[in-house]
């Protein structure tokens, strides 16, 4: 196995754990945090790809990962922020609590 | 395929799983942790030094200790009754492990033609900020203004709406 297809396929076991959290889990919190580790892997594959892709001088595939970091910061501040709201208001962060739109 | 890949791929996806899994929230969020440093030794081992001090920076150092406030200000560490996985629960897994058949498919069916280049980049953080400042520079002001703008809306999101209290007491008070 070459040393990108090992970054790739932990990069997709993880994407795939994110995901089974951010569908499985009642709390707000942890769907946000099953989030974020799908675009952590998504960052491991940008960067992994970089290292090993041509033209590696570039720094695209870096920057893409940093830019993205700096995104993830800001999603999970409002994301967050939203959920203590929600909190406040509905005195639970259990979403299958949650099932009407109307405040 | 060093011995240290597997050891740090294995921490980072066992520091995955026990964040979706365990039953205490907060133990959920020092997973994370342990999940976000895994990811930094493995940005660390790809020759991206940057990258890993800035995840290390901003995930372990921001938005971890962000999950944890978080967590003890919604009081989600108490377990509730009936579980902490949802009700739809066997579907979003039957999915989760449809997604990575999709993936690991597409990764081992197209592991001949990946490119491997073995030689290791030479990347200062000098380069990278000439990058920044040059080439970069739109995204980067753009990064900015949203960095700006999500901080002032989660300020003003979870800010404690307190006006209509506020005058209450105040009228009570003058009462």
């Amino acid at each position: 196995m070459t040393p990108l297809a090992g970054y790739l396929l932990v990069a997709a076991l993880l994407f795939a754990i994110g995901l089974a959290g951010a569908l499985t889990r009642r709390n707000a919190i942890l769907v946000l945090i099953g989030i974020e580790l799908m675009l952590n892997a998504a960052n491991l594959n940008l960067i992994a790809f970089w290292r090993y892709g041509p033209h590696p001088e570039a720094l695209t595939g870096m920057m893409f990962a940093i830019f993205s970091i700096a995104v993830a910061a800001a999603e999970a501040a409002v994301g967050l922020g939203l959920v203590i709201q929600i909190h406040r208001h509905a005195h639970t962060t259990d979403l299958d609590a949650m099932n009407r739109m109307k405040g | 395929m060093t011995v240290a890949f597997y050891l740090i791929s294995a921490l980072t996806l066992a520091g995955g799983l026990a964040a979706i899994m365990l039953k205490n929230t907060v133990h959920c969020a020092l997973a994370l942790t342990v999940a976000f440093a895994g990811l930094a030794l493995l940005f660390l081992g790809l020759d991206a030094q940057f990258a890993g001090f800035a995840q290390i920076l901003v995930y372990i150092g921001a938005v971890a200790i962000l999950v944890v406030f978080a967590i003890l200000l919604t009081r989600g560490s108490e377990t509730p009754k009936d579980g902490v996985y949802s009700k739809h629960w066997p579907t979003g897994l039957v999915i989760a492990a449809a997604v990575f058949a999709v993936l690991g498919w597409a990764v081992l069916q197209s592991m001949r033609v990946l490119p491997s280049q073995s030689q290791a980049p030479v990347v200062t953080v000098q380069q990278i900020g000439n990058e920044l400042m040059s080439r970069y520079v739109l995204p980067l002001e753009i990064i900015a203004v949203l960095l700006t703008a999500a901080m002032i809306g989660a300020v003003i999101i979870a800010m404690h709406d307190k006006v209509e209290n506020g005058s209450a007491t105040n009228k009570e008070a003058a009462k």
